[in-house]
């Protein structure tokens, strides 16, 4: 049966909880290209949403408006109860909105506790005197990002490359340290932008893993861009389909499997299925 | 609830102790005792104090450009800041400490550096480097077009009164010099605590990948400002130290371009973002003309007179930053690792 398009949303409004994430009729152009046309969908808080389709059709584009890189030309953002017209990206990590990049997007030369610990960087009050007198106050607080940042290495299984450069690891490794960095201010919505291109098979299953327990055990609702079906398909709750900047399917992975539509513009035919497109 | 989970694992790592500190200390303990001790007013006057001010203008420069990522060509222009503005300091406000004066002409050149620094905001790379040589060239134009800043000296000259600290006279060869390595030892200390602060993080994750700083909420206009003020502030000692411990006679023109370049050249050479690199690029550049004179003199003879001399400077130094751009990107620094882990691992396996 067709995945049924969702009404445009009124989101905080609707129901008894607000969503995580809304979007609002999102419209966004460069040039005369358009990227994103009229695109409403609302994601629920704690679920895992996947958003795919064909390459160019607007998934990272939707990313960047979410997380206020792009502003759109019209439409609206809700995060967490707010909506913005344009998501002030300064604010990003104060809204509690994490993501990473689809290249990767780590400080080379810091290291990997550095990164991670940068992710906390919103947090922290003390002035640059007070860091380089050492008060109290700021030497507190760099204790508690070390250690916030050391819960995530551990959890994220990156103990052993710890004082490493970030820009030495292998790509596979680098990927999971942007993802610690997106998580160690816990946010309440994660966006990830293709989190597991480039990976091998295990690395696939290992990062499904972690994505799944940040959801699980830390409390995040998940955006994610993804090409390989047979991730999105096991991983997510539900999956917003994109076709040349237009929303032509949302619903959950069966929904999407027997939807024509989907099937037509995206996934192919069934024994394409399994192998994915990412690979 | 699940944190309980994650915290488990998180402590007990063991941190390896760096043999960095005890080395540090011999240096400061040879560079303080030492000289003095056995040093000729040539060394101190044509050597030593020369090095430490370019290498704490390097150090300035490595702040903005090694850590922070933005390219500056202006430096020499905030060296002459911090130099008229003590100057001007010491002369019309002769009650004022000199140490006082060192931290307002810093002051002073940390707002200059500021405000050329908006800049920044907008423009990227090669297009930063072009507007910072506004600085330059604009900052020696009114040091040179508005007589006040040199009392009015008809050949815009000035000649920086004899340094004292706290009524104790250090206008000897040997008082400049130790009188300028205490600046820099302290300076020096503040900016090694300020680059391993999460400031100093904070800088080299806007040079890495500025949107994930913005994403994360690093605040990334005023970290970048802050880079500049920091990178002028420390340059404008330098310049202090450059007039009053080195040449004790300034003119605009001894900031020019070729002194911004220099100062540049010190961190390429030396290594970017590193401190020991502002240091080990200082002492080549300041060494190296005086060896290749020598080494001139005495292949050539006669032959190789004072231009000669300056042209295969430039030929030789040019050769020197291509061979390092492409050869060694980390500079001095990284050369000088390689060769302490490999003298390391030799006597690992010795004994």
């Amino acid at each position: 049966m067709p995945a049924v398009l969702s009404e445009p949303v009124v989101p905080p409004a609707n129901g008894n909880v607000p969503s995580a994430l809304a979007v609002e009729a999102l419209s966004l152009s460069f040039g005369g290209v358009t990227a994103l046309s009229d695109i409403s969908f609302a994601v629920a808080p704690g679920e895992i949403r996947a958003v795919i389709g064909p390459n160019g059709a607007g998934k990272s584009s939707l990313l960047n408006v979410v997380s206020g890189l792009y502003r759109p030309d019209s439409g609206r953002v809700w995060l967490g109860g707010h909506s913005f017209a344009a998501v002030p990206t300064d604010r990003l990590a104060t809204l509690g909105v994490s993501r990473t990049f689809q290249n990767l997007a780590l400080f080379k030369g810091l290291s990997v506790l550095d990164n991670v610990a940068a992710g906390l960087s919103h947090r922290l009050r003390a002035g640059v005197l007070a860091q380089v007198i050492g008060l109290p106050a700021a030497r507190r607080e760099r204790a508690e990002a070390q250690a916030k940042a050391e819960e995530l290495l551990a959890f994220l299984h990156l103990d052993d490359v710890r004082d490493r450069p970030a820009g030495t690891l292998p790509y596979g490794t680098q990927k999971r340290v942007e993802l610690a960095r997106a998580l160690v201010s816990r946010p309440r919505l994660l966006l990830l932008d293709e989190p597991m291109a480039g990976m091998t098979l295990t690395e696939k299953r290992d990062l499904s893993g972690h994505i799944r327990a940040a959801r699980d055990d830390l409390g995040a609702t998940i955006v994610l861009i993804e090409h390989d079906i047979g991730v999105v398909m096991g991983l997510s709750d539900r999956i917003a389909v994109l076709d040349y900047g237009r929303l032509i399917a949302d619903g959950t992975p069966d929904d999407i499997r027997n939807d024509p539509v989907v099937i037509d513009a995206y996934l192919g035919v069934a024994h394409d299925l399994e192998a994915g497109e990412g690979i | 609830m699940t944190d309980l989970a994650l915290e488990k694992t998180a402590t007990g790592t063991v941190r390896r102790l760096s043999p960095a500190p005890f080395g540090i200390g011999v240096l400061l303990i040879v560079a303080y005792g030492v000289p003095p001790l056995v040093a000729s007013e040539y060394l101190f006057d044509a050597i030593l104090t020369p090095f430490l001010a370019l290498a704490l203008a390097g150090l300035g420069l490595n702040i903005l450009t090694g850590y922070a990522g933005q390219v500056s060509l202006g430096s020499s222009a905030f060296m002459a800041v911090g130099a008229y503005a003590a100057y001007n300091l010491a002369l019309r406000l002769p009650g004022l400490p000199f140490l006082l004066d060192i931290l307002l002409a810093g002051l002073v050149a940390a707002a200059v550096g500021l405000l050329f620094g908006l800049p920044s905001l907008r423009l990227r790379g090669f297009y930063l480097a072009v507007s910072t040589l506004a600085a330059q060239f604009f900052v020696q134009w009114v040091f040179n077009k508005v007589g006040w800043f040199s009392n009015d000296s008809p050949s815009g000259i000035v000649t920086v009164p004899p340094l004292s600290v706290a009524g104790l006279p250090l206008d000897s060869s040997a008082g400049r010099y130790l009188f300028a390595l205490g600046v820099v030892t302290a300076v020096t200390l503040a900016v090694w605590r300020l680059v391993e602060s999460p400031t100093g993080r904070a800088l080299v994750a806007l040079r890495d990948h500025e949107t994930a700083a913005r994403v994360i909420g690093i605040p990334v206009l005023r970290v970048k400002l802050l880079a500049f003020a920091v990178s002028s502030f420390i340059i404008g000692v330098a310049g202090v130290l450059w007039a009053f411990a080195y040449l004790r006679t300034v003119e605009p023109a001894g900031f020019n371009l070729d002194r911004s370049f220099q100062i540049l050249f010190i961190v390429i050479i030396g290594g970017l973002a590193s401190l020991r690199g502002a240091f080990l690029g200082a002492a080549l550049i300041v060494v190296f003309p005086l060896l290749l004179a020598r080494l001139g003199e005495a292949l050539l003879g006669g032959l190789f007179d004072s231009g000669v001399l300056e042209m295969s400077q430039r030929i030789v130094l040019g050769l020197l930053i291509i061979t390092f751009l492409i050869a060694e990107p980390a500079g001095l620094t990284a050369l000088l690792d390689r060769a302490w882990n490999r003298i390391c691992g030799r006597f690992r396996r010795a004994g």
